[in-house]
């Protein structure tokens, strides 16, 4: 049943299971994530969202002994990301990822933006010192921080850090960003900053969101997805999900009977 | 009501009372205690009152001067000469040699185990590792001597058998030990958050290592290195079997020479008469020893500072 204004996909999970080591942590998951939407994934602690999240860019890679099963297809070239023949570094070069906690390097702030151009090969200034305001002005912090990029970027508040962190992440041109429950370690006027922030992005990159807090899956997202115990619940728009959730456990969450 | 008057309330001291038993059971600990870190303390500045107290008869007869400007060291001889730069020369060049085998050796293998390394295989190379530095360092100073020697000899025919280079090679080997040990506690305290943060960025595990786990983890390998520097200036077995002890003003390592810590070795034990001119050369050095190791500390402390992690 396709809906006529339905926007493009941009990834597409199927069938996708993922174990720690003898644990079945996500269990059959299928679910889209459309072009330059966000998506926002809810659900109680230990539901799998963040584990479903870091599976993007193949960051259970890094730790022995987790083990894929199923795809994520990422279009528009149809690649598996989870597909052992696919480098997770080739992933990751497209895949875009902000954190929970903000974990600037102990570097400048400019040499912070610069990292995934450096990692690139990129060494022309002119281009970095290009590339390094664009990615400081898409991520609302340039004002801020033009006059002491030298400066090192962990002496940054943590509202900035975690702007900085984000222009580090889209000075590579991700194709797709993913955010990691990015406001849980900041005030509510930095979380305000970071919102209005997504929203902005958007309009160029495709946006994975995981949150504890429904008002902010709410006010960000275009598509909600709940999760419960590794499970996909129920996957749907924004509004839909939060004004009339067709399945009681997403109804029982969302009301705060739950969780 | 009452509750606003305050003889109707319990006095602090009352309750203190109570607790007098408890009171006296803790400060007899603390003052144990204070006792436990006094001893260190009060050790420390004796060492430095003796050193600086027989110093003090010794540039009596010596000028400062001469001490530091004099290019021979013959403290024994009828001509005697008291020129220290001839034994710092000694100890400096040793130094050197085995600090440039240690902080790249020891860097290099703290890296592989920390970021490289699978798990069973850091549990099993480091307390070898570690075992590395529990060795007498007389047994280094024979094998620098019976082994490297003769080895660098097919290399070098005209070394001779006594010599900085050989006696600092080793000393390196014997210093590797602390610097990777330390170095890999430093980069595994990096928090792994830090490190995701860069493989998210599509970077490799040798690039992170080299530009986000070295750079946060860089006071604790500053600290590591300034603990190496202390080692080998302070080294003395080593040095006193196999670079020879003759005092040479020498920046060249393939020459034999004698360093502060083997002349102290070498004439504390002889027979020198108490209170002889020779006999406080012995402080003078130890004095000099000192102050190069502070150096080193303060050195190190202010690296600690300076680089202190934010993270």
């Amino acid at each position: 049943m396709q809906i006529h204004d339905q926007p493009q996909l941009k990834a597409e999970a199927r069938n996708f299971n993922f174990f720690y080591g003898e644990a079945q942590a996500l269990k059959k998951i299928n679910m889209p994530i459309y072009d330059k939407k966000v998506t926002a994934l809810i659900g109680p602690s230990g539901c799998g969202k963040s584990t479903y999240l870091r599976s993007f860019n193949r960051m259970h890679d890094l730790y022995p002994g987790n083990r894929y099963e199923g795809e994520i297809r990422f279009f528009p070239d149809n690649t598996n990301l989870l597909s052992p023949e696919v480098d997770p570094i080739e992933v990751r070069m497209r895949v875009g990822m902000v954190f929970q906690k903000p974990n600037p390097f102990p570097k400048t702030i400019y040499e912070n933006v610069a990292y995934g151009l450096r990692v690139r090969g990129e060494n022309n200034k002119r281009v970095l010192d290009d590339k390094v305001e664009q990615a400081l002005r898409g991520a609302a912090i340039w004002e801020e921080v033009k006059d002491r990029l030298q400066d090192l970027a962990p002496n940054l508040s943590g509202g900035q850090q975690q702007r900085l962190c984000i222009a580090r992440a889209l000075a590579t041109d991700p194709e797709l960003l993913l955010f990691d429950e990015p406001t849980s370690a900041l005030d509510p006027i930095a979380t305000g900053a970071i919102e209005e922030l997504v929203h902005e992005l958007k309009k160029r990159v495709t946006i994975l969101i995981v949150t504890h807090n429904m008002q902010q899956a709410a006010r960000v997202s275009d598509y909600t997805a709940y999760m419960y115990l590794g499970e996909m619940v129920e996957f749907g728009k924004t509004d839909e999900i939060f004004i009339k959730p067709k399945d009681k456990r997403t109804e029982d969450y969302i009301t705060g009977r739950m969780g | 009501m009452t509750a606003n008057n305050a003889s109707d309330l319990p006095q602090v001291s009352d309750r203190l009372a109570k607790n007098a038993m408890r009171n006296v059971s803790e400060r007899i600990i603390e003052s144990i205690l204070f006792a436990a870190a006094a001893v260190s303390v009060l050790t420390t500045i004796g060492i430095v009152y003796v050193l600086v107290s027989e110093s003090i008869h010794f540039f009596q007869n010596v000028s400062i001067v001469d001490f530091l400007t004099d290019t021979q060291w013959t403290p024994l001889f009828d001509d005697a000469h008291f020129g220290i730069m001839v034994l710092i020369s000694g100890t400096l060049v040793s130094s050197a040699v085995a600090l440039a085998v240690a902080i790249p050796m020891g860097t290099v293998i703290a890296i592989y185990l920390s970021e490289f390394a699978h798990p069973k295989v850091r549990e099993t190379a480091k307390p070898i590792l570690e075992l590395l530095g529990g060795i007498p360092t007389i047994v280094f100073g024979y094998f620098a001597l019976l082994m490297v020697t003769p080895l660098l000899q097919k290399v070098f025919p005209e070394l001779p058998g006594f010599s900085l280079l050989s006696a600092g090679l080793v000393m390196g080997i014997m210093i590797v030990p602390y610097i990777a040990s330390l170095s890999e506690d430093a980069m595994r305290a990096v928090p792994m958050s830090m490190r995701e943060g860069s493989y998210a960025m599509g970077a490799t595990k040798l690039y992170t290592a080299i530009h986000v786990v070295v750079p946060a983890a860089i006071s604790g390998l500053a600290a590591s290195y300034i603990l190496g520097i202390s080692r080998a200036v302070g080294e003395t077995m080593i040095l006193a079997v196999a670079a020879g002890m003759q005092p040479n003003l020498t920046w060249n390592p393939a020459e034999p020479a004698a360093t502060i810590t083997s002349y102290i070795v070498q004439v504390a034990l002889g027979d020198l008469p108490h209170g002889s001119i020779g006999y406080q050369t012995i402080f003078a050095a130890g004095l000099t020893l000192l102050l190069i190791t502070l150096c080193f500390n303060i050195l190190g402390q202010w690296l600690r500072r300076r680089f202190r992690e934010a993270y």
